[in-house]
């Protein structure tokens, strides 16, 4: 079972409650930062004994001996990483390549290959039930899809997952979701919470996967995320108020179940829900 | 001399465009005749990424020896450069003005790119 913690918004409390879901949960359990551009799940998670590996992507290298500046390669890159002009020069822009081997395969000359680009780094911890794997993206590079499916292969298929995913609808949000069984989208009850949810409801729709959602610090705001809930027939799993003691506690690193250890009753009731989930078909 | 403008039409009365590699169009003009053509740049206008490298790409195979641009990203300065493109930094003006004062001289070649990449 995958369950993808996602969000239109940003900050609306994704890593707050992937940690508090995770540190719940009555037995193994795996929880994935995916949220690479700016993980912080760790944050909460006394981590020790790290293990950290670097993440690469293929990009291309141009052998200029071999290569007669044929422009084949430049033609074929559908995000313009190879530029080839006037019969003298080729050149490579990594940090543009998506690393899909083509200008290596219609290279006439063979004058392509492939060498590996660090684009950031993939941690892995063991705490007690919980298995921490987190993707972190190199200042300065652009792509994290790569890296967030660098953290989903290090996963165990068995275990309970969490996922704690990168905010927006964009490629990163797809890439974290995609496979998952269920995602609860995390709101909050603001014009931007519920602008963005739609959006997010409208990609979680597309992808055909079950969700609902949970409204954080539900008693400021208004109305209109539980009413465009209701329209729409979005259950509403979760409800946490807003307090400051938890505001309090997480500028000190100190997760929601252990500063209002009620909450853990809910994701429970939660977490029974939706343990017959799976892909709508 | 051939020289390039990101230029949004092809009346020289008009502003050129603010950015390099996402310009809808290029004007090539020749400084000898006062003549031009134009390159059509709408493929890059609605690019992914890479409209810098590509719309260099387009200027260099166009002939031009120089370009006269509003801003000009790092990406897009490799490629000129690589081509032997000088490049002139226009703050304001139109498309005609800026002709005019690169013909006297007055604008200033660049050594380097003057804003980020993806800086709008």
């Amino acid at each position: 079972m995958k369950l993808a913690v996602a969000s239109g918004k940003g900050g609306t409390g994704k890593t707050t409650l992937s940690v508090a879901i995770a540190k719940t949960f009555d037995g193994p359990v795996q929880l994935l930062d995916c949220d690479v551009e700016e993980p912080n799940s760790h944050i909460f998670l006394k981590l020790e004994n790290k293990i950290i590996e670097k993440v690469n992507v293929p990009v291309p290298v141009i052998d200029l001996e071999k290569c007669t500046h044929c422009g084949k390669c430049a033609e074929i890159c559908e995000f313009n990483a190879i530029i080839s002009f006037g019969g003298t020069t080729t050149m490579v822009f990594p940090d543009l390549c998506h690393s899909c081997g083509g200008c290596e395969l219609v290279c006439p000359e063979g004058a392509i290959t492939e060498k590996p680009e660090e684009i950031g780094e993939l941690t892995k911890c063991n705490l007690g039930n919980i298995k921490f794997l987190e993707g972190k993206l190199k200042i300065g590079k652009a792509m994290s899809p790569p890296i967030i499916r660098a953290v989903k292969n290090a996963a165990e298929d068995e275990l309970f997952t969490v996922i704690d995913s990168p905010p927006g609808t964009s490629c990163p949000m797809i890439a974290a979701v995609h496979d998952a069984d269920y995602v609860l989208l995390v709101t909050e009850p603001t014009p931007f919470g519920l602008n963005d949810l739609i959006l997010a409801v409208e990609t979680v729709r597309d992808m055909k996967i079950s969700f609902s959602v949970a409204i954080n610090r539900f008693d400021v705001g208004d109305d209109r995320v539980e009413k465009y809930c209701e329209k729409e027939g979005i259950e509403i799993s979760l409800k946490i108020p807003d307090s400051r003691k938890v505001a309090v506690a997480y500028s000190k690193g100190i997760s929601l179940d252990e500063v209002m250890p009620e909450v853990k009753t809910d994701i429970r009731k939660f977490l029974k829900s939706i343990e017959s989930s799976g892909r709508q078909s | 001399m051939k020289i390039a403008l990101p230029v949004t039409s092809d009346k020289v009365e008009d502003q050129m465009n603010r950015t390099f590699g996402r310009a809808p169009k290029f004007m090539i003009y020749e400084t000898q005749t006062d003549a031009f053509e134009m390159v059509d740049n709408a493929q890059n206008l609605n690019a992914a990424q890479g409209a810098g490298t590509q719309s260099a790409q387009n200027v260099a195979s166009s002939g031009a020896k120089a370009i006269i641009c509003k801003n000009c990203g790092p990406n897009a300065y490799q490629v000129l450069t690589a081509a032997g493109i000088e490049i002139y930094i226009a703050e304001s003006g139109t498309v005609k003005e800026n002709i005019e004062k690169f013909k006297k001289g007055e604008l200033k070649s660049s050594s380097s790119a003057n804003v980020e990449g993806h800086w709008l």
